[in-house]
């Protein structure tokens, strides 16, 4: 190969494509939505026992779901704020940081309230092993706060960088918001379950 | 794009010291590599569990010198017990299944060669993928941890069936903490390929060079790309249903655990379960995890076919949406693991069809590899031979597939050799087949030496004909019903079979050691063999275009531009009968 040649093969490397966290959060997502998925047909296969009873939900969990949607408006409202900004200021923004900061303490009261209805079942005498119906609603809610965990980790982290001001990639806000919603709509969904099923 | 030009170089800064390069690399082709070390000693570590197998099948009161040593209760005096049997078969099954089929075609050579035959620098998540191998290493840890600890491996098979799986200690041994660490060591595996299918998935997506458009990736590239998306969801199920027979093995649940189970004389404390309930969760994961493991290879033996071949295979395109059905049917054919399980005999219907539905693009896959075998001028090395070697296999095996997917047959074969004979040859044996095609395809751009190839052709002949030795005769085993996981054979007719059984373990072990040949050939290339060119077989992908070894960037730093798919083959190029991807020259009649 005559080296013409080569030079007109190897053009420089463009930057490493800036999509990387995105797509990765919708390829989670799949898989998160087929484990829960999973869980649900165990369930509908469960609940044919004659042992399946039911378990009235906490007051609670209706309380921490208006938490959680709050949670997710303030994302939304930070990460409007992040990217109206052109990408060279991306991070300039105190507003930003403060409604990204809200979205963090309600995500944090969220898995808090879990807490305290998982409590307030034990108080009960409603244990992991009591009966199926319990022994899904600690599944279903645990595995959820799992993942909300998850998001509350890589939400400090952007924050970190909101705060800090360092520069921060456009698609890792896009894919930290995106997966903060897919944990609200995931638990909407486990909502409905635990309301009609358990 | 300025600023990203400005905050982000290349994807990882270049590996320093032994730790970053050799440990915890986040070069996705140490990782390939890793992964198939991982691999190779998981096949070998296997490979021993079916030597004694077959040694205690045909001898069962001859000692195994030493093995007391390891199993003290469940080989006393070296003579294994019919409960420790079960034991070998279950790590044999797990080790083979999890840790070879889905290490060495898919992760192993996937994440060597994916990035680099799509033009990438490395995949889309390095530290994901590094985090990926670690996890699946811990995984091997848990499992082989099993052969040490007083209980003893499990005994419950691959499949772990519940309730056995799931009562407890109880049940036999082995169900206690060897249980527990088999579920504990599947769960983690689950996260690592999760992480490893979400990379692969991204990479191919985000990752790929100027002019590769999806349908310029080498059939190897897309079948990974396939099978990582088969792989996401599948391991995405099998995780939740580790989790739920552990908690009913920790936590007293009952998700698995009938009422009124009685195990040794003991009441079991659950109530309600339902075994079905895994044996759909696990099948449901377990069928696609059968394509997890063949279409890797399928992808393989494609791509060293097309060039061993030197032309293009009949019709690509064709092979990569066959094996895109195969990937979809793959979710519909669960139920024909269970024909004989209780479940409603209608379904036995609804799950006969799609598995028979699959054999379609199955077989279209095989007759476009045969057709194009017509006119090409093929080359004789111990790659295309393995290729052709899986061919065979995958026929051989392949066919008795019809058969079993018909319930009312099915019936009779189940739980038979003939079972066993079916999936070792369609899915072990043949998979094993594409990775030593791959490797000696391979090794060169690896390594940057050539593998020697008379002792590759020794390789290949004793392991075809060794192999079909012992799986050929399986069949006939299963249709005189003789039933498969016992340790002695103590029925009235079983012993006319012994001289056959005696035959299949001789078999297995000459099979078994011509390994070694592979293995001195792999250590002694490694270091002794010819140097290799940066495009040894004239291939014309994107691997062959970077020197051998590959520097750490891959394309040292710069961007591929492809012009051509990968098959040009057979054409007049200006280097000879091929024109590589990255060559800008014209070729007539494209």
């Amino acid at each position: 190969m005559s080296s013409t040649i080569q030079s007109r093969l190897m053009l420089p490397r463009r930057s490493f494509p800036a999509k990387g966290s995105e797509s990765g959060i919708w390829i989670a997502m799949f898989a998160i939505t087929m484990s829960f998925a999973a869980f649900t047909s165990a369930l509908f296969i469960r609940q044919a026992s004659t042992d399946w009873t039911h378990i009235a939900a906490p007051p609670i969990l209706f309380a921490s779901t208006a938490v959680l949607l709050m949670s997710s408006l303030m994302m939304e409202l930070s990460r409007r704020e992040v990217t109206a900004h052109s990408s060279s200021d991306i991070n300039t923004n105190r507003k930003a940081s403060a409604l990204a900061a809200a979205t963090l303490l309600l995500g944090i009261a969220f898995v808090g309230g879990q807490y305290l209805v998982w409590t307030k079942l034990a108080a009960q005498g409603l244990y992991l092993a009591t009966n199926p119906n319990s022994s899904f609603f600690y599944l279903l809610t645990g595995v959820h706060a799992l993942h909300v965990i998850g998001g509350i980790v890589a939400l400090a982290y952007l924050l970190a960088h909101l705060v800090l001001r360092s520069p921060v990639r456009r698609n890792l806000v896009n894919g930290v918001v995106i997966y903060w919603h897919f944990m609200t709509a995931l638990w909407l969904y486990l909502l409905v379950v635990i309301c009609v099923r358990l | 794009m300025e600023e990203a030009l400005k905050s982000q170089g290349p994807v990882h800064a270049p590996p320093e010291g032994f730790l970053r390069k050799w440990v915890f690399s986040l070069d996705h082709k140490v990782i390939g590599k890793q992964y198939y070390a991982l691999a190779l000693v998981s096949v070998f570590v296997g490979m021993v569990l079916s030597w004694l197998m077959r040694f205690h099948l045909v001898w069962p009161n001859t000692k195994i010198p030493g093995l007391e040593l390891i199993a003290k209760t469940g080989a006393p005096g070296g003579i294994i017990t019919p409960e420790y049997y079960l034991s070998l078969l279950t790590m044999h099954g797990t080790l083979m299944v999890f840790f070879v089929l889905t290490n060495a075609p898919f992760a192993g050579f996937g994440n060597y060669f994916l990035p680099i035959q799509i033009g990438a620098e490395d995949m889309a998540f390095p530290r994901f993928n590094m985090m990926s191998f670690w996890t699946t290493f811990v995984a091997f840890v848990v499992l082989i941890a099993a052969f040490f600890i007083p209980d003893g491996p499990p005994i419950s098979g691959w499949t772990a069936y519940a309730p056995l799986s799931a009562v407890g200690k109880d049940a036999g041994p082995g169900l206690g903490w060897g249980q527990n660490l088999w579920v504990i060591s599947i769960g983690i595996f689950c996260i690592g390929q999760l992480l490893g299918s979400l990379n692969f998935i991204a990479t191919t997506l985000d990752l790929r060079a100027k002019g590769m458009t999806l349908m310029r990736m080498p059939i190897s590239t897309w079948a990974w790309f396939i099978t990582s998306s088969i792989g996401l969801l599948a391991f995405a199920v099998l995780l939740p249903a580790c989790l739920l027979l552990l908690l009913d093995r920790m936590a007293g649940t009952s998700f698995f655990i009938p009422s009124g189970l009685v195990v040794s004389d003991r009441l079991q404390n659950h109530a309600g379960g339902s075994p079905l309930l895994w044996q759909h969760l696990f099948w449901f994961f377990g069928h696609p995890e059968v394509y997890i493991a063949i279409l890797p290879a399928v992808g393989i033996v494609s791509h060293v076919l097309t060039n061993s071949l030197r032309k293009p295979l009949l019709s690509a395109k064709v092979i990569i949406y066959s094996m895109m059905s195969i990937g979809f049917l793959s979710w519909m054919v669960w139920g024909h693991h269970m024909f004989v399980s209780g479940m409603n005999p209608f379904s036995s219907l609804l799950f006969s069809f799609p598995t028979l539905t699959i054999t379609i693009p199955a077989t279209i896959i095989t007759l476009i590899w045969l057709g194009s075998l017509y006119g090409a001028n093929i080359q004789i090395n111990a790659a295309s031979f393995f290729a052709l070697g899986f061919i065979s296999m995958f026929v051989s095996g392949g066919v008795s597939g019809f058969f079993l997917a018909q319930p009312s047959i099915d019936i009779y074969l189940h739980a038979t050799y003939f079972v066993v004979g079916h999936f070792h040859m369609v899915m072990g044996v043949a998979a094993i087949f594409a990775i030593f095609s791959g490797t000696y395809f391979w090794f060169p751009k690896m390594t940057g030496r050539m593998m020697n190839e008379t002792l590759g052709m020794l390789h290949f002949w004793i392991t075809f004909v060794g192999t079909c030795c012992i799986f050929m005769p399986f069949h006939y085993l299963g249709l005189v019903g003789n039933v498969r996981r016992y340790s002695s054979f103590v029925d009235d007719f079983m012993p006319a079979l012994m001289p056959l059984h005696k035959f299949i373990t001789i078999a297995a072990l000459t099979t078994g050691a011509a390994q070694f040949i592979f293995l001195f050939n792999l250590i002694y290339s490694r270091f002794r063999g010819k140097p290799a060119s940066a495009n040894p077989w004239r291939g014309t992908s994107l691997e062959w275009s970077i020197p051998s070894p590959p520097p750490w960037n891959n394309f040292g730093g710069v961007h591929p531009v492809v012009y051509h798919d990968p098959h040009q083959y057979g054409v007049k190029g200006s280097t000879g009968d091929f024109v590589m991807q990255t060559s800008p020259e014209q070729i007539l009649n494209e």
